[in-house]
């Protein structure tokens, strides 16, 4: 019965829906205050129905309720309770619930927060966010309903593929979907103030922590992937350029841009134009990423073979989305007024130059995720655009924003001044050129670029560092009163300042991990011992586990150091009962330098098996990286809520003139 | 720098982002140029494929052919009507078996057998790569992931097909 009233849920919401769609934005048009109140309500009560419709689907999965088509299909009674809940949008049906329930919650957090915005954008923004749920809704609704019942019940269920029963894959699609749907309200903003045909830099204000928070959550829950990539595909890949990865690796790009393109908006009232369509592209990537992802066009491990009427379907409210929005943007954008001006060399061009540079790296990702689907549509014949293109096309686009990077912030708004900017980079210059010649002479015969990647990684680090340095002005201080000034800094110049820091981090983690890792492949007895950087791995023997849903065969290596034990490590093979299917467990020790990472192989016979052992050089430094961004960005959030009455203010100042016109 | 106008700023940013574009462009197209790589059924593989030249083979592993010495493994990649002998050095996905679906991506060697850097077998029991797919159904012998009995029989999979 429960399942009935999220299906009921769900579809009272979709009507809630089309009532946020219609009635604000009518209201809006013809200044009727009842029409535009009616859109708070709509949101909230829409988040409602919502999270009552994704409650019964979790209930089912917790209950094991086979009787419902979409826990039979991707559920297990054996399988762990944590695997049960996250199993619920581990599916193509129940994802898009979540998709939909994270839509309705930040029209929601509008409507309740919203109360300083001026009534006619509120209005706008929540009636086009009414708009994309009421489209998600139809869509899974009509084609992708999670809780059609299966008559008679089976008694057991078919069970979620084993490699997607992992903790970080259990959080990685709500982390992302935060990302993706998050972007929506730069979006919804973004249209709201195209059809208004005013902006001004009150209202990048309003998008910037919305944009800045979905960009956190799409930082995260990439990292997540590519840290669950890396321990669960069994050789220590970490990033494989591939689609369904490209997918939300293109509106991270462009929201990156957005985040520094608003700043201009905010701070200077420029870039205006640019910025709302920035907005628009970033949420119609995140769309193009959910139907990449969501239609089974793809070739990839990730894919899942799905019917064409959904990937139909997803592609018309892409399609109706970004055109429509694209349509109103040619229309409207002529007649917002530009901002304003300033030289080549200031904080603006800086700004400028890294949304150059992160639009064209994201239309390279774009054109390789998706040439070989249209060369395919097209011709019929089929290609594989791999990591060589993107290392081809994209690094070298992404050289010149990481050396001009650090400048930016050293630069004053309207007029820098480059040669004090370069002054002030010194000693990064200094730390960054020597890191480079560490790097060269300690690599030997090694790939050219990884010199240049480690010397630009410490250039960001420093760089961020001194940028610190100087907003406290160490130079002409004791250090007790510069520490006190470093303590009171505004959090946004802390969270700029630990977000370029971990980019640095994560660039130099990519150098270590993709330039310089060993791989040893042997058929090893019990007994034998391997040598990999300096450790000796020796394989102590096989035994057989039996795991909750799962058969084991488990693996120990003990991994030693100048003759002494660091750790004991257990790879395993395994096999799952339901569905029936092998995975890999790798052993990983993580030390400073680098992971010790051992992955066993088929059963050769005789007691042999083929074993795989790696060392994965400051690999962990790509995920430590993206969560010093992460934070950078949290604390930059942190920063946004004590001015949260700026808005309000620019607001009355600006009614007078309102009431007017 | 100083003295540009208003108009002389906005063109040399138009002229910036027409460099990065142009550059961008041309950085697309040279790589796509160098590094696409083509998916090709055994049976072009046999007839078409050069020597050296880098592809994907796609295909069924073909029963019986699987065969190791240390780490090294070599097997047949089939479509029924041709197969590609194939070697490979290292550890293949959990999923690779005799009768499934399999990607190889490597080169032929002067004696036609095709070296594979890389090997990804299909994602799960019931999922097959696309190409792979579309090679059977060329051949005619595509059985639809042997996926009948879904619908009326939950358990009767339970062990099949591994």
């Amino acid at each position: 019965m429960i399942v009935e009233w999220g299906h009921f849920a769900l579809t009272l919401a979709f009507a809630v829906a089309l009532v946020q769609t219609v009635a604000p934005i009518i209201g809006a048009q013809r200044g009727d205050d009842r029409l535009m109140d009616m859109a708070g309500p709509a949101a909230i009560s829409q988040l409602a129905l919502i999270a009552i419709a994704f409650g019964a689907l979790i209930w089912a999965y917790v209950g094991s309720d086979f009787s419902v088509r979409n826990v039979y299909e991707n559920s297990h009674s054996a399988k762990p309770l944590i695997y049960k809940i996250s199993g619920a949008w581990g599916n193509h049906e129940g994802s898009m619930v979540l998709w939909s329930l994270i839509l309705a919650l930040l029209g929601a957090l509008v409507a309740v927060f919203g109360r300083d915005l001026p009534a006619r954008l509120k209005a706008n923004t929540l009636g086009v966010q009414g708009a994309v749920s009421l489209a998600f809704l139809l869509f899974i609704l009509t084609t992708s309903n999670p809780f059609e019942r299966v008559l008679p019940a089976p008694f057991e269920g078919r069970g979620l593929n084993p490699i997607l029963q992992d903790p970080a894959l259990a959080l990685h699609p709500p982390f992302l979907y935060a990302g993706y749907v998050g972007f929506s309200m730069a979006f919804s903003f973004a249209v709201a103030a195209l059809l208004e045909g005013r902006i001004d830099a009150a209202w990048a204000r309003w998008v910037r922590p919305w944009t800045l928070a979905a960009w956190v959550f799409l930082t995260i829950g990439i990292a997540l992937g590519s840290y669950w990539a890396y321990y669960e595909l069994g050789w220590g890949g970490w990033w494989f350029w591939d689609p369904v990865e490209n997918a939300s690796f293109m509106p991270w790009l462009a929201g990156t841009a957005l985040l520094h393109s608003a700043v201009v908006m905010e701070k200077r009232d420029s870039l205006k134009v640019w910025t709302i369509l920035l907005a628009i592209l970033t949420f119609a990537l995140s769309l193009v990423g959910t139907f990449l992802v969501r239609s089974g066009v793809l070739t990839s491990v990730h894919a899942f073979a799905v019917d064409p009427e959904r990937g139909v379907f997803i592609l018309a409210i892409m399609a109706f989305f970004t055109g429509g929005a694209l349509t109103l943007y040619a229309w409207r954008a002529p007649q917002l007024k530009p901002g304003g001006s300033f030289a080549l060399i200031s904080r603006e061009g800086g700004l400028v130059l890294n949304n150059l540079l992160l639009t064209a790296a994201c239309g390279v990702v774009f054109i390789g995720t998706l040439y070989p689907l249209g060369l395919e549509a097209v011709t019929g014949e089929k290609i594989s655009v791999g990591a060589p293109y993107f290392n081809a096309a994209f690094l070298p686009l992404m050289l010149p924003l990481l050396a001009a990077l650090p400048f930016g912030p050293m630069l004053a708004w309207k007029r820098g001044d480059l040669a004090g900017a370069a002054q002030r980079l010194v000693v990064a210059a200094g730390l960054s050129l020597a890191a480079g010649v560490v790097a060269l002479a300690m690599q030997g015969p090694g790939p050219w670029l990884a010199p240049i990647g480690a010397a630009l990684g410490v250039w960001l680090i420093v760089g961020s560092l001194s940028e610190l340095a100087l907003r406290a002005r160490m130079g002409d201080a004791a250090p007790r009163e510069w520490l006190v000034r470093l303590a009171g800094l505004p959090r946004s110049a802390w969270g700029g300042a630990m977000a370029h820091l971990g980019l640095g981090v994560t660039v130099l983690g990519i150098v270590g991990a993709s330039a310089w890792p060993t791989e040893r492949i042997a058929a090893m007895k019990p007994g034998d011992a391997i040598e990999i950087a300096g450790y000796t791995a020796t394989f102590k023997g096989v035994k057989s586990v039996t795991g909750p849903n799962y058969e084991e065969a488990l693996a120990s290596f003990s991994v030693a150091r100048n003759g002494v034990e660091q750790a004991v490590l257990t790879p395993s093979k395994r096999l799952y009962a339901a569905p029936r299917t092998q995975t890999s467990e790798v052993g990983i020790m993580p030390t400073w330098a680098g992971d010790v990472y051992v992955a066993i192989g088929d059963n050769l016979g005789d007691g042999a098996h083929s074993v795989r052992v790696y060392f994965h050089p400051l690999v962990r430094l790509i995920w430590i990286g993206a969560l010093i961004m992460s934070l950078g960005g949290a604390l930059s959030l942190a920063d946004r809520r004590l001015r949260i009455g700026a808005p309000a203010r620019a607001k009355r100042r600006a009614a007078p003139a309102a009431g007017a016109a | 720098m100083a003295g540009m106008t208003r108009k002389q700023r906005r063109l040399a940013l138009i002229f910036g982002a027409m460099t990065v574009l142009g550059a961008s462009t041309a950085l697309v197209l040279s790589a796509l140029n160098d590094s696409v790589v083509y998916f090709i059924s055994p049976t072009d593989a046999a007839t078409k494929a050069q020597e050296g030249q880098r592809f994907r083979l796609g295909g069924l592993v073909q029963e019986g052919s699987v065969a190791r010495a240390g780490t090294r493994l070599s097997f047949a990649v089939t479509d029924t009507k041709s197969a590609i002998p194939v070697v490979y050095e290292g550890v293949v996905p959990d999923l690779f078996r005799e009768g499934q679906g399999v990607v190889a991506e490597g080169k032929l060697n002067a004696n036609r057998v095709f070296v594979a850097d890389t090997v990804l077998a299909k994602h799960d029991e019931n999922y097959m790569p696309p190409e792979v797919a579309e090679a059977l159904k060329r051949q005619g012998v595509f059985r639809p992931g042997g996926d009948a009995g879904r619908e009326t029989a939950p358990a009767a999979d339970k062990g099949g097909g591994s």
